[in-house]
């Protein structure tokens, strides 16, 4: 147990902080041009703070993986308030799918392109009928010539509006055993046959879309993996997914805003955290953030080592998702009566951002594998109960 | 940075882990919490021989000079077990010790050391608050009133009092003035004490105002917390094992959800609390900026965390789980007494909000 870094990585963080510190005019803003924004991401690669690890023929640094530098990097962002690389699905997802079983076409194809943040990425997974029981989705994709033929549709398609590009789970072997007759394909999203229909959810906001397929005509040479290996590919991705999901660094940065919200806020006079029973619920709070965060710490040294994080990996996206939502939840009824306010309302605080994470982050613990599926995962895989047997028919 | 047990730690926590199967078995606890004292001797001697005694007390004394995470898997092994044992008034005392001239520590500390002595601690009211009118005051050199509450007081040797000023004093079992007797509580594998001082020569072992008490009462926070780790673990443990292998319905019950996820949520909240608890015991050593507000919320957390998995792992039992013979019930007792010894989690929570200046 030594938590002080070695001078290596302590000179490291000084010189990350420092180059982002010192390009602080090219900072892209909230109101940043997408040039600008472009213009940032390519400046973060070239000098090894974004796509680090990528291979440099694919468009990335090339540096050989080190996840406490990566972890470095991560907090030197935070600490100097520089904007970040980009995100979102085509990086974090597709990405890593394409590096593990990718064709080297379409590793030099897709994802130089995809870091630069020239092509936005979105998800094809869940369908209206296949929500935790992925593996059962029915979009079916036929052979015709030389390409696929997709019909169906595809729900919760978050940026679809907005992408340029689809990963998409479709059924190629409608014959097989469910789990074995899905393919993973990739294609434009101007193939003509696609409908994006926006979803409007209880935030009052469309953060997802429905996606129609009608005759889709995908070339066959999109397939990542073979034909019926999808569901494999997929899981790949899905292991990304829930690590992004549970970031203790985030609990604890909105538990620091909440603490700041309550000495500042007064009802009757009196300000919030004067209240014995408001104070009680930050310190309960505070003491599970820590715990996570504390969590986070022994995950980190088991993947500095090469070795299987276990039970204490298993429970991030549970515990991190319930976590954020009970903070989002205090900070609510912190404000009382203002904790109601919303959109363009006068006295509203903090932009509204409050009342929006509560209703958003709700679906945080409902997607990426639902909180139940979470605990089946949790139950089998980490303490090995039996699965649910198979109903006989149907 | 490296946040894991280091190699020797482990070899630490399987050591205790071998030797308390051997020495502490249910049926060993059982024979303790129903009268047979030389259970807790027997642990001790045991303990003593592999060093458990003398952990946090230098070499030059005859300890292992060893850290408060080295302590911490000691006390998470005896909650594993509900062994009884004087571990934690015993390793508080050589704490105390510390600050101490070096006559006394000559006197004491190769005594507690070697298991020969064992002591006790009598703190409460200055650490958790009074109740029913206790409290020790210290006046003329002498210590007069009661403390409530004191731990491994029972056969042992030295006591480390807590006036009510916050300073400490050692007094020595035998000293004229001094009674203890038990109080009776739901944890057998423990004692727990009342002591009434009529005019005990004290001596205070600092005048600094309670930073000593504070270091004290920090370090037995993350002790009563690694405590209860423990004993939750093998409230799991078993709660796990008995899912796979009572049926009904001609099934396992561990295969019904509403039974699998009652297990998926006791491991979702205890596994993290393992890394609290390290964090907590690694900064009493070495970030000592953290350290008070990280062991407040290691014996608030643990606290809850401790009482769900009790619950819960009785309710997985099911009707079973509730009986004598089980002997869950040791383990549910014991995270019960840990909760509110030295303050309850909210009381506890309360210290932390005001370590953060959110108090007026």
């Amino acid at each position: 147990m030594d938590l002080a870094l070695s001078p290596h990585h302590a000179a490291f963080a000084r010189e990350v902080q420092g180059f982002l510190l010192s390009h602080r005019r090219e900072w892209p803003g909230p109101r940043a041009t997408r040039a600008q924004v472009l213009a940032w991401q390519a400046r973060l690669i070239s000098a090894g703070y974004a796509a680090r690890t990528i291979p440099r023929e694919y468009g990335g640094f090339g540096a050989a993986p080190d996840i406490l530098e990566s972890r470095l990097i991560a907090e030197s962002f935070i600490a100097t308030g520089a904007p970040g690389p980009l995100a979102g699905q085509g990086i974090s997802m597709l990405v890593p799918t394409l590096l593990e079983v990718g064709t080297e076409d379409q590793k030099r194809t897709w994802i130089g392109p995809t870091l630069r943040g020239e092509i936005i990425w979105c998800q094809g997974y869940s369908e209206p009928g296949s929500g935790s029981d992925l593996a059962s989705l029915t979009t079916r994709a036929h052979e015709d010539g030389d390409d696929f033929v997709i019909n169906g549709q595809k729900i919760w398609t978050s940026t679809a509006h907005l992408a340029d590009m689809m990963f998409c789970l479709v059924r190629t072997e409608p014959d097989a055993p469910k789990h074995d007759g899905i393919s993973y394909l990739i294609f434009s999203m101007a193939t003509p046959g696609i409908e994006v229909r926006p979803l409007r959810t209880m935030t009052g906001q469309a953060e997802f879309n429905e996606v129609f397929f009608t005759d889709v005509r995908v070339p066959k040479n999109q397939i990542v993996g073979g034909r019926g290996q999808g569901w494999r590919v997929a899981n790949t991705t899905l292991r990304h997914e829930r690590g992004m999901l549970g970031d203790p660094n985030a609990a604890e940065a909105r538990l620091s805003a909440i603490m700041a919200l309550m000495r500042e806020e007064t009802v009757g006079g009196q300000r919030v955290i004067d209240n014995p029973l408001m104070r009680e619920r930050l310190m309960r709070l505070q003491g599970e953030v820590l715990t996570m965060k504390f969590n986070g710490l022994r995950l980190l040294t088991q993947s500095l080592k090469g070795e299987s994080p276990g039970l204490a990996g298993l429970i991030v996206k549970l515990q991190g998702c319930e976590l954020n939502h009970q903070l989002a939840a205090l900070a609510i009824d912190a404000l009382g009566e203002l904790g109601v306010l919303y959109e363009d309302s006068t006295h509203l605080r903090a932009g509204g951002v409050w009342q929006h994470r509560y209703m958003f982050d709700l679906g945080l613990i409902i997607g990426g594998g639902t909180a139940q599926i979470q605990k089946n995962i949790i139950g089998e895989r980490g303490l090995g109960l039996p699965r649910e047997p198979r109903p006989l028919a149907g | 940075m490296d946040f894991a047990l280091s190699e020797n730690q482990r070899l630490w926590q399987a050591s205790l882990a071998g030797l308390l199967n051997r020495s502490a078995p249910l049926e060993r606890v059982r024979a303790f919490a129903e009268g047979d004292a030389a259970v807790a001797r027997d642990v001790w001697r045991a303990l003593a021989e592999a060093g458990a005694s003398g952990l946090l007390i230098p070499e030059t004394y005859g300890g292992l000079g060893l850290g408060l995470l080295e302590a911490v898997l000691t006390a998470e092994a005896l909650g594993q077990t509900a062994a009884p044992a004087p571990f934690l008034g015993t390793s508080l005392a050589a704490l105390a010790l510390a600050s101490a001239d070096s006559q006394t520590q000559e006197r004491w500390l190769p005594r507690l050391a070697s298991g020969e002595a064992t002591a006790g601690l009598a703190v409460s009211e200055a650490v958790a608050g009074a109740r029913d009118g206790a409290g020790v005051s210290f006046t003329a050199r002498r210590l007069r009133g009661r403390s409530l509450f004191a731990i491994d007081a029972e056969g042992a040797d030295l006591l480390i009092v807590a006036d009510q000023t916050g300073r400490i004093h050692l007094v020595e079992t035998g000293a004229a003035g001094l009674s203890i007797s038990p109080l009776t509580s739901i944890d057998r594998t423990r004692n727990l004490s009342e002591i009434i001082f009529e005019g005990v020569d004290g001596r205070p072992l600092d005048d600094d105002g309670g930073t000593a008490l504070s270091r004290l009462r920090d370090a037995a926070w993350v002790l009563l917390a690694a405590d209860m780790l423990g004993a939750s673990q093998t409230l799991l443990d078993k709660a796990v094992a008995y899912a796979k292998e009572r049926r009904q319905f001609g099934r396992v019950i561990g295969s019904f959800q509403a039974v699998k996820h009652l297990c998926a949520e006791m491991a979702a909240s205890l596994e993290p609390c393992r890394a609290l608890v390290w964090y907590a015991a690694y900064a009493w050593d070495r970030i000592p900026q953290e350290s008070s507000l990280v062991a407040a919320h290691a014996k608030a957390h643990l606290s809850e965390v401790s009482r769900f998995v009790a619950r819960t792992s009785t309710e997985v039992h099911g009707g079973i789980g509730i009986t004598d013979l089980l002997g869950l019930h040791f383990g549910f007792k014991r995270v019960g007494l840990d909760r509110q010894l030295l303050g309850g989690p909210e009381r506890v929570r309360d210290h932390a909000a005001r370590l953060q200046g959110l108090v007026d």
